[in-house]
């Protein structure tokens, strides 16, 4: 893998404008995504994360560029793409591709799937007839489905099918760039690791680029190389995979990290949990300074007069870059690091589970094991 | 003597294209106080079961036994049903915003529901206790946020909300159908969390049905594993995760992110979920299993006790031993233990 980037974000900023009744128009805007500035490298998984509403999907479609900017800029192998016109960025859109989450609702259910997965051929002219034909049978087998099946509908696939069908649908013009929407999150587990499985064989095969968008924090750890963290319209963590999922320094991280359950109940028991108290604020009236500093528990006075910017902190990798004033910084402050935790774990036991001892969350946050 | 205990139910739906075999002879108790998880992947017949048991399957035939107390939920009518439907088995769902009437507010819910099981109850003593029941799942200012809409909630007070209703009337049975599926990690964990604080001061037994196996590993004691309607594996938490039997089961924990270390190739189940009109011959999982033998292909095996550990059984023809068991798996799929 080069670091040459691919896809460079600066300052990216999309604000909804709130739709009021009435006669009074209102001036309130959603600040969706609010100033994130990134580089996707050739060839690598980024991963992005964040709970709803955190403004993920949203860049997603800022970056292909289906939603407009409000400033901010977007650059595609060294181009401008942030000002184009939809005539302009035609082209652009065989380089940039993206999968969508529901297999449902993405495939029009009328039409054929020879059809659905030629339509980048015929949108962009490349191919007709029998070499068109002959092109989407290629890129089936591609994704592992069958070519047989051309002429079939998308209600007569399962829904682990249908996604493959999205995913021949984004390859077939061997795009640069594949921004994968929460590609498996409707899917079963079984059916989820077959999907998960083709797109990295794709990866390799095609040379493809993916921005991974998931809430599903054990998903992006297994596809990603470098992770960014959102939390309201912000990226607060951007890292390597392993640093971010190892030793996180937000205080946010380290708390949604903790939050996770995973399948692996002898480390459950013994782990410590960061219960977050309240709800992600509006993205309306976003807070001031650190957005994250009305839930954190490390928040001080400074936290919301001055904005931390997403630097490496002290003791990191230049890689790892982190927003905050007072990033977690010693061990017993990591909560459930997804080191394999298992290992050490000898003890056992359902007495874990029912020292529970919760109180309603009157404190800011509380800890304790569960 | 168990709290609910669950024989032999069958549920089919007739349909045009035949009948929808949801529910194969599955049989399960609960204890006051324990949390049963039934884990599955879609189809696999474990909210259908439930819903059964509740009377909430109309147009279902339906076969078997659900004894409650000394009554037996499947033939009680309807009338003695909605007595002990809200009551004394409470149930949750996935989606809080379609659970809760968007039109009323939430606090006259919840005391609407508290006045139709105990018709004696003032309106200002439901309302006392409805604030008292928001207070205790964590909704801030519940003597202010009773009187607010659905749709002023989040996501996440919305499904405390239901769990408020679900706990008013301190039911004997809690069925939590994918509780926590709709909302954030952070927002599960309180969830969850609330869920085992009231069942701890309450002694609720809990049903938790879900797909996430992590939620199970959370905080289940005993935990079902079903596949095309049937059950494959039932067993306590640990064994299901560290020493199973069953080829679904293990092939459920092997298609997880994260199994094999990082980042290693993921492994997952091989072909599709079998059609329910016409499932397989046989063992429901033999056209997916790795294991298979030309005897899963004709006769289905029981629920049989495996490892001589009378509580742990499961439905697969391998052999019952545990040194056998893992010989196999160290020679079909390379590995000599589970985890």
């Amino acid at each position: 893998m080069t670091t040459e980037s691919i896809l460079s974000l600066t300052d990216v900023v999309k604000h909804f404008p709130v739709q009021s009744g009435g006669v009074r128009r209102s001036r309130d805007v959603v600040h969706a995504v609010d100033g994130v500035s990134l580089d996707v490298r050739r060839g690598e998984t980024l991963g992005l994360v964040g709970e709803t509403g955190c403004g993920k999907s949203t860049l997603a479609r800022c970056v292909t560029r289906l939603f407009d900017l409000t400033s901010g800029r977007v650059e595609f192998e060294g181009r401008d793409i942030s000002r184009l016109k939809a005539r302009q960025l035609r082209p652009l859109r065989r380089e940039m591709q993206m999968i969508f989450q529901d297999p449902y609702g993405s495939l029009n259910p009328k039409r054929r799937v020879g059809s659905i997965i030629g339509d980048p051929f015929a949108i962009h002219g490349l191919a007709s007839g029998a070499e068109r034909k002959r092109k989407v049978q290629e890129v089936m087998e591609l994704v592992g489905l069958n070519p047989e099946h051309f002429n079939r509908f998308p209600a007569e696939f399962s829904g682990g099918q249908r996604q493959r069908i999205g995913v021949a649908r984004a390859i077939a013009l061997k795009p640069k760039l594949i921004v994968c929407d929460e590609p498996v999150s409707a899917l079963d587990v079984s059916i989820q690791a077959q999907v998960l499985n083709l797109l990295s064989d794709l990866q390799k095969q095609l040379g493809l680029t993916y921005i991974f968008i998931s809430h599903d924090l054990s998903v992006v750890r297994h596809v990603s190389d470098r992770v960014a963290l959102m939390y309201l319209g912000k990226i607060v963590e951007l890292s390597p995979s392993e640093a971010l999922y190892e030793h996180p320094r937000h205080p946010y991280a380290n708390a949604l990290l903790s939050a996770v359950p995973r399948p692996d109940p002898r480390a459950a028991a013994t782990r410590e949990r960061i219960i977050l108290v309240g709800d992600v604020p509006s993205p309306i009236h976003p807070p001031s300074g650190c957005r994250f500093h009305p839930r954190c528990p490390k928040a001080q006075q400074r936290c919301s007069d001055e904005e931390p910017l997403l630097v490496a902190r002290d003791g990191d990798e230049a890689t790892h870059a982190t927003a905050c004033h007072f990033p977690v910084d010693s061990p017993e402050e990591l909560a459930g690091t997804w080191v394999a935790a298992s290992a050490d774990a000898d003890v056992v036991g359902a007495a874990a589970v029912d020292d529970v001892g919760v109180t309603p969350p009157t404190e800011l946050t509380e800890r304790g094991r569960i | 003597m168990a709290l609910l205990e669950v024989h032999d139910l069958n549920v089919s739906f007739p349909t045009n294209d035949g009948l929808v075999q949801a529910v194969r002879g599955l049989s399960f108790s609960v204890d006051a106080g324990k949390t049963l998880g039934i884990v599955g992947e879609s189809g696999s017949g474990k909210s259908v079961s439930t819903q059964t048991i509740m009377g909430l399957t109309r147009g279902a035939r339906i076969s078997g036994q659900a004894m409650f107390r000394g009554k037996d939920l499947l033939t009680t009518n309807e009338h003695d049903l909605r007595a002990i439907r809200g009551a004394q088995i409470a149930m949750i769902f996935q989606d809080p915003l379609s659970s809760l009437h968007p039109y009323y507010r939430v606090g006259w819910q919840i005391v609407e529901m508290i006045r139709a099981h105990e018709p004696g109850t003032s309106k200002g003593a439901a309302r006392n206790r409805a604030v008292e029941l928001l207070g205790l799942v964590g909704i801030p200012q519940p003597a202010q946020r009773i009187d607010d809409f659905p749709h002023q909630f989040s996501g996440g007070m919305r499904q405390r909300a239901m769990i408020a209703m679900a706990m008013a009337l301190n039911p004997a049975v809690l069925v939590a159908d994918e509780p926590t599926t709709a909302l954030d990690v952070t927002v599960q964990a309180q969830v969850l969390r609330v869920i085992e604080k009231l069942q701890a001061d309450f002694g609720t037994a809990v049903i938790l049905i879900t797909h996430d196996l992590g939620v199970i590993a959370e905080v289940a004691d005993d935990v079902i594993v079903m596949y095309a309607g049937r059950v494959m594996e039932a067993s306590t938490r640990d064994t299901i995760f560290y020493d199973n039997h069953h080829p679904y089961t293990e092939g459920l924990l092997r298609s997880l992110p994260g199994y094999g270390g990082d980042r290693a190739r993921l492994q997952p189940i091989p072909g599709q979920p079998p059609s329910l009109i016409n499932p397989p011959r046989g063992c429901p999982f033999n056209p997916r299993c790795p294991y298979v033998m030309e005897r899963c292909k004709l006769e289905t095996p029981s629920l049989d006790i495996v490892f001589g550990d009378s509580q742990h059984s499961s439905a697969c023809w391998l052999s019952h031993t545990r040194e056998e068991r893992v010989a196999i798996r160290a020679q079909v799929v390379g590995e000599p233990v589970a985890s």
